[in-house]
């Protein structure tokens, strides 16, 4: 069967599949388990009404409990088993992975990516928000700088890798420096600073994403506190970091940790551009060389990831009750 | 007050500055990859894709063919055309001009174009702009004609032959088809299942409930990489393996958080009074959540749509992970990433135009429904991306 055929069925049934069940279970809730009739019809309402949630949760916790909450499990779990899953070595592979030289430069690289790229594109985010309120065309302007936002990290690396080509016809940089009398050089391989070329490949495609965001929350300022520091005297500069800034605070740190989350995620530009090689590999890329080839230690490095992220999602998870109560 | 308002139109000037150097500076790569995209490998390599739009000059060699010789007042003729049935006339554009010309290979654009040289011996050469040419010797050339050198100048040409190559031959078309095929199922099923449990999170009372919303934003900065160990292995167990299905499945299931959230914010804040005096006229909740808040929820139901649309068109990890390795169901980024990378690694005009392949769609839907998007990602900044 042809896949796209396929595809059409799949929705069919998934999105019909879906009606019926939630019709169904309803009816069947209604009429045959607790009917508006009998002995005591009112306790049967409310019963009803106690299990209705649960209906319509049902589908989505076991679609989030199998693909998200039991792999957290079941990848720890097979992270204490050698490479073909057979022998329990207990925490064997994390003890290989904490005498592995890569994976220190990975977790080295990783650590400097976390530091510069939300900083980064934070900082840029912020900028541009501020500078492009400012403008009768900030609106296109936005627009432009957000449009990496759709590019995907494969094709974005893509560009980039054009702008370093060796190349002095072809690669923007090493154009740059042939006008300058300097060699050409490869920017993938200046050992320790390639890491910085990639990140700044990320940093282009987020700066779109704090942009926005910033910019909302830049326009949410209540105008008396910025008339008032007007009146007092403020400057341009003033008026940004001390009134506007401070006031966004809480919304530059959701941007913030929101990037960084993704800096621990993406794989995809190491692995297009260098490969992990000329000393650029990072966690997630270092865990794709052992995926399929050593399943115990790739499930190792994504709980060692997992961890890292941890802190953020308790963090996450506390705002988020402050806020819903 | 003068001088304020004089400080005032400066920095006004600076902020503009500052935004079209920004601008620039965001676009300019983008827009590199794009005209290359539609220039020969050859013009590539020759010269940077910021003189596209101006012509280049090359060098050719050619050797003049002795066969047409002709006898005239008493010199041997040999005539013809560089251009159009020379050697090289297969790398000659139409438009191309003839600037200079040479005999030798140390100075091949020594001679204007329509001078006459002499050759030695008696012997003459000219080269007119059109790149007619005509030889002049006292003796027979004896089937051997002179080599000529010249310097074309060659207009900016740009073609769709990068397209073409990458799509029919490269596979590009195919892997296209397979990322629609991976797409529109993993973006549209998640929704409902979203859906339905988002409303519960909103508009239902039950004992757990706060609970269930923690537990959401938790998932939603779950690394990937967790799951895909032991979730292909599942996958493996009961009979799916790598395949189209597997793949939606884990897509729908990464989808999710993001889905719930983005839903229950936006379901939340719609007006209690619809939904209660809805209630009190005895529709049932099932009634409620498809006749009144899924059409109201239009906006964020397409917020996350877009997301997920252009999250699971650029994927690479799932896909590498949860499709066979094939060229039959290889996606797009699987396809630049893996082969094109490897083996055509240097054809940059392959590389931009199947880039440019990838990136269309989602560009597309980015500027159609910019609204939607930054309306979602204000909704739903705590994953992003």
């Amino acid at each position: 069967m042809s896949p796209i055929l396929q595809g059409l069925i799949t929705i069919a049934l998934g999105v019909g599949g879906c009606v019926a069940y939630f019709y169904a279970a309803n009816i069947v809730l209604d009429k045959v388990i607790f009917p508006p009739s009998g002995k005591d019809p009112g306790r049967n309402i409310n019963r009803a009404n106690m299990v209705r949630p649960w209906l319509f949760l049902f589908p989505a916790i076991f679609a989030l409990g199998l693909y998200l909450a039991y792999p957290v499990v079941g990848s720890f779990w097979r992270s204490l088993f050698n490479r073909d899953g057979g022998t329990f070595v207990g925490l064997g592979n994390y003890e290989r992975l904490a005498m592995d030289p890569s994976f220190r430069q990975a977790v080295f690289n990783n650590f400097l990516w976390v530091l510069v790229v939300p900083a980064l594109a934070t900082f840029l985010g912020l900028l541009a928000a501020q500078l492009t309120d400012r403008i009768k065309w900030g609106n296109i302007a936005k627009s432009l700088i957000f449009m990496p936002m759709a590019i995907s990290f494969v094709g974005a690396s893509l560009i980039w890798k054009f702008v370093y080509a060796v190349n002095p016809d072809i690669g923007m940089i090493n154009a740059i420096r042939v006008a300058f009398h300097m060699q050409p050089l490869d920017p993938l391989q200046v050992p320790f600073w390639n890491n910085f070329f990639l990140m700044v490949i990320l940093i282009w495609i987020q700066t779109g994403f704090a942009m926005v965001i910033l910019s909302a929350a830049l326009r949410g300022i209540p105008e008396e506190t910025i008339e008032a520091a007007v009146l007092d005297g403020a400057n341009p500069f003033q008026l940004f970091f001390k009134i506007k800034v401070p006031q966004i605070m809480p919304t530059i740190v959701v941007v913030w940790t929101t990037i960084t989350i993704l800096v621990l995620k993406v794989f995809d530009i190491v692995y297009a551009t260098t490969g992990g090689n000329f000393g650029t590999q990072i966690l997630p890329s270092y865990m794709m060389q052992y995926m399929f080839r050593d399943d115990g230690r790739a499930t190792a490095v994504a709980f060692v990831i997992m961890i890292i992220v941890l802190p953020v999602m308790i963090w996450n998870i506390i705002q988020a009750r402050r806020e819903t109560r | 007050m003068a001088a304020i308002a004089g400080q005032k139109s400066r920095l006004t000037w600076a902020v503009q500055l500052s935004v079209v150097f920004m601008v620039v500076l965001w676009l300019v790569p983008t827009v590199g990859l794009l005209v290359s995209s539609f220039r020969t490998t050859d013009q590539i390599s020759q010269s940077g894709w910021w003189d596209a739009a101006f012509s280049v000059e090359k060098a050719f060699r050619d050797r003049i063919p002795a066969d047409g010789e002709k006898q005239v007042d008493g010199l041997y003729v040999l005539e013809g055309d560089l251009l159009n049935n020379g050697q090289n006339a297969n790398d000659l554009k139409s438009g191309t001009t003839i600037t200079a010309f040479g005999t030798s290979g140390i100075k091949p654009g020594a001679y204007k174009a329509g001078e006459t040289v002499d050759t030695g011996d008696g012997g003459t050469l000219s080269v007119a702009k059109d790149g007619t040419y005509k030889a002049t010797s006292k003796t027979s050339f004896d089937g051997s004609g002179p080599r000529v050198y010249f310097v074309a100048d060659m207009p900016p040409a740009f073609t769709l032959a990068n397209y073409r190559n990458v799509l029919f031959s490269d596979g590009m078309g195919q892997a296209f088809m397979n990322t629609l095929t991976v797409t529109i199922p993993a973006t549209i099923i998640p929704i409902l299942v979203a859906a339905f449990a988002a409303y519960a999170l909103a508009w239902m009372e039950f004992p757990g409930r706060g609970l269930l919303i923690a537990a959401v934003v938790g998932l939603l900065v779950v690394p990937l990489q967790l799951a895909l160990v032991p979730l292909l292995r599942l996958h493996q167990e009961i009979g799916i393996g790598q395949s189209f299905l597997g793949i939606w499945l884990a897509h729908t299931g990464f989808g999710l958080p993001l889905a719930i959230y983005l839903l229950r914010n936006y379901m939340v804040g719609l007006p209690r009074d619809i939904i209660e005096s809805a209630k009190v006229d005895g529709a049932t909740d099932f009634q409620i959540f498809m006749k009144i808040v899924l059409p109201l929820s239009f906006p964020a139901l397409a917020s996350f749509a877009i997301f997920q649309f252009l999250w699971v068109w650029n994927d690479l990890l799932v896909a590498k992970v949860f499709l066979p390795a094939n060229d039959a169901s290889k996606v797009m980024t699987v396809k630049i990433a893996d082969d094109l990378l490897g083996s055509r690694g240097g054809d940059w005009g392959i590389l931009a135009s199947a880039a440019f392949i990838s990136i269309a769609v989602p560009l597309l839907v980015f500027f159609a429904m910019q609204k939607y998007l930054v309306r979602g990602l204000l909704a739903g900044s705590v994953k992003g991306g």
